[in-house]
């Protein structure tokens, strides 16, 4: 077993794009401007002037092949621990934009539970800083409240003036209703939504995984969906009785999918996002103990599961995120109980959606780009980026059939803990394009 | 017959056939152990470490007399004095054990999985020795042993587990063991201390000890492990008493000579009344011998020896 993990790619930034560049040949697919057709784009100085049907012999410029790929509006992880500062050695700014970008993404939010934590204009202006320039655009989500003490409220107004997006105590929940309350009142003043890290934690303490069957047989305390489903059910009720905007992180549960469809049924804003590896996995990854299955929220039971897939077919779930959540070998390695909470999954991601919704659960391509490059920046208030004449190039190259195998040599993260080593995946990305620069995938 | 896997992790991860073949080996020892002279070459040369990350006076003293009666070599670790205190890493911690060339570790641990981890990590047999609440599987086997010698068979045996069934090893250990060599369990104990979706493992739910006593033939009362609860799981250990202890007044509802089973340590008042612990059903101290018999045995299979000891 290896100790370090050996990055043996040498990629350590982004290119610039071509003054002239030509996308020749590729399925487009734009969700909002109701494209879904083979066309050619051409990109000058970082802005699309032409798509439509491009001759490429004669074409006074570079040329991308995008023959039997797919070119998006560029997608966006609305949820992402980027881990800087504080814990410099899981992932930076620096290193979890490379690896946004190597796996398709060329926007992230960073959530603000990091030492010290973003609630201050201080540390907005920092993330700001820090990733300025570069082809990730970073959008800081700021704390609800003041240190993450779940006590006081953070200066909303001024973090949202400043650059945040949205505000979320992620990592714990709000376990005062009243401050909840408090929080989705306040933040209506300046339309961005309260993300909700949905935990019952006095039902939770101590435990390592998903209360069920698995856990019982493992002998590791569980940790009930009800947990969960209580404070969805919770904050939705708060979201209607405020007209705050509530937005559920990491939903995992049937139960809790379910509230979130009666819930926009009877108009009340909720919107919800979930993680690929909710879709992808059940609670029985965890035996054998492989700590990269230790996440909260914990790997569900196979029904809820199913539930998540349907909630992302059917519209109930917005959007997928994938909070990624990088540790150390070190850390990991540890016995079961002791292994910190997360998983990496920026630069598995696509891969995931493409065999799992598309490949065995027959989802169209167009549903996977509604939920990573549209939902996310609606509901974050954000522009969303289009293919169209005009517009900044702000695009997402990916290979629908291509296979893969998932290593972690090929991760451009600092961390490589994701349950997904060795997999083999259907849908591969090729490239990112957005603030004048490219990025060509190396996974 | 040979048994068939690297390790002894859990009685979830072994055949019925390698439970089988444990217990007859077990019984060969057993008789070792009445001789005067209790000493046995048969694992001369070799170099078990027994590992302890969780304090231990009965498991560890009885693996330690199992080695030290087939003439391994020892090393005794325990967390207290290691350098767990300044940090180091659990796999650094017995890669470094293990790089002074040792055959076998017999580990405990408060985390489920840490013998998987070492099972990875290591070229060593491995033996758990209870890792939190998943298993322990030598208490099992042991358990196992002592019903079988008492009441001639295991099949058709109904194996009464009382107690904290969410915290316990031992219970886990004991459901695997047991269903697999066809013996009926049940399992009693407050709602709150019966994990759910326990029935799954194909055992039966009481909550009135008043209602299992006249079914079983073997009464195997655990402890509450506070160590390992959360707070609040019951009201008192008054009412637990009351409700759950196993007293004299209680085994007079008994049907059939009952068998009392402890795998210690005992809370006398709480689980057991002392006039049970100490009354001629109880089999507590021949569970405590038969365990080093089983550890002995465990340990010579798993260094590649046959059931057919001479």
């Amino acid at each position: 077993m290896r100790l370090t993990k050996d990055v043996i790619v040498s990629r350590k930034g982004f290119d610039p794009l071509p003054e002239r560049l030509l996308l020749k040949g590729g399925r487009v697919i734009d969700v909002e401007e109701n494209i879904d057709e083979t066309l050619d784009v051409v990109i000058e100085h970082g802005r699309i002037v032409e798509v439509g049907q491009v001759r490429e012999d004669g074409f006074n410029g570079d040329v991308l092949d995008c023959r039997g790929k797919i070119v998006s509006p560029g997608w966006l992880d609305m949820h992402v621990h980027l881990r800087e500062p504080g814990s410099e050695g899981k992932e930076t700014i620096a290193t979890g934009s490379l690896a946004a970008a190597n796996g398709g993404f060329t926007g992230v939010c960073c959530m603000p539970n990091t030492n010290p934590p973003i609630d201050s204009q201080e540390m907005i202006q920092y993330i700001k800083d820090r990733s300025k320039g570069a082809l990730v655009n970073v959008h800081p989500i700021a704390c609800i409240s003041k240190n993450r003490e779940g006590k006081e409220l953070s200066e909303i107004l001024e973090l949202v003036e400043q650059g945040a997006v949205a505000i979320s105590d992620d990592g714990s929940p709000v376990m005062s209703a009243e401050l909840m309350r408090r929080a989705l009142e306040y933040s209506k003043m300046v339309n961005v939504p309260v993300i909700g890290h949905e935990e019952d934690m006095t039902m939770t303490a101590g435990g390592d995984m998903h209360e069920g069957f698995i856990s019982t047989s493992l002998g590791l305390h569980g940790m009930p969906a009800v947990a969960e489903e209580i404070m969805i059910s919770r904050d939705i009720m708060l979201a209607d009785y405020t007209g705050g905007r509530f937005h559920v992180a990491h939903l995992s549960t049937r139960k809790g999918v379910e509230l979130v469809r009666e819930a926009k049924a009877r108009g009340i804003q909720v919107t919800a996002e979930a993680t690929p590896h909710h879709f992808t996995l059940n609670e029985e990854a965890v035996l054998g103990y492989n700590t990269n299955t230790k996440m909260n929220p914990p790997l569900r039971s196979e029904e809820d599961r199913l539930a998540v897939i349907e909630g992302l077919r059917d519209g109930t779930i917005d959007a997928i995120a994938t909070d990624h959540a990088p540790h150390s070998y070190e850390e990991k390695v540890m016995e079961y109980i002791y292994a910190p909470f997360g998983v990496v999954g920026l630069e598995t991601a696509l891969g995931l959606a493409g065999t799992e919704l598309v490949k065995k659960q027959r989802f169209d391509w167009n549903q996977i780009v509604r939920l990573f490059a549209v939902n996310p920046y609606r509901i974050l208030n954000l522009p969303i980026p289009v293919v169209k004449q005009g517009a900044l190039a702000n695009l997402t190259i990916f290979s629908p059939e291509a296979t893969w195998t998932v290593k972690a040599e090929k991760f451009l993260s600092k961390s490589a803990n994701s349950p997904f080593l060795g997999w083999k995946l259907t849908g591969k990305p090729v490239a990112v394009i957005n603030n004048n620069q490219i990025f060509k995938s190396v996974l | 017959m040979v048994y068939s896997s690297k390790h002894l992790i859990g009685l979830s991860e072994i055949s019925r056939e390698d439970i089988l073949t444990v217990l007859d080996t077990a019984k060969s020892f057993r008789e070792v152990l009445d001789r005067p002279i209790k000493r046995l070459p048969t694992l001369q040369g070799k170099t078990v470490v027994n590992l302890f990350y969780e304090p231990s006076t009965r498991t560890r003293i009885s693996f330690e007399l199992a080695e030290k009666r087939l003439s391994a070599d020892i090393v005794n670790f325990s967390a207290s004095t290691s350098s767990v205190k300044k940090g180091e890493i659990l796999v650094d911690t017995v890669k470094n054990i293990a790089a002074m060339k040792i055959d076998m570790v017999v580990v405990r641990h408060s985390s489920p999985g840490t013998p998987h981890l070492l099972a990875r990590v290591l070229d060593a047999n491995i033996i758990n020795a209870g890792d939190g609440g998943h298993e322990h599987p030598t208490q099992a086997l042991l358990d196992m042993f002592t019903i079988r010698e008492k009441l001639g068979k295991l099949e058709g045996i109904t194996v009464a587990l009382v107690g904290d069934i969410s915290h316990s090893r031992v219970a886990m250990s004991n459901i695997y063991g047991l269903k697999k060599m066809g013996a009926r369990v049940l399992v009693c104990g407050p709602s709150t201390l019966i994990p759910r979706y326990i029935e799954r493992l194909g055992v039966e739910v009481y909550h009135n000890i008043d209602e299992v006593i006249p079914q079983a033939d073997v009464l195997n009362i655990l402890r509450l492990q506070l160590e390992r609860q959360r707070k609040g799981l019951f009201p008192s250990l008054r009412e637990y008493h009351n409700y759950f202890g196993i007293t004299r007044e209680r085994l007079e509802k008994a049907t059939r000579r009952l068998l009392i089973m402890h795998p210690g340590p005992m809370n006398r008042g709480v689980e057991i009344s002392s006039n049970v612990a100490d009354s001629d059903h109880s089999v507590i101290l021949e569970q405590v011998t038969n365990g080093v018999a089983v550890r002995m045995a465990v340990l010579y299979l798993l260094a590649g020896g046959r059931s057919e000891i001479n």
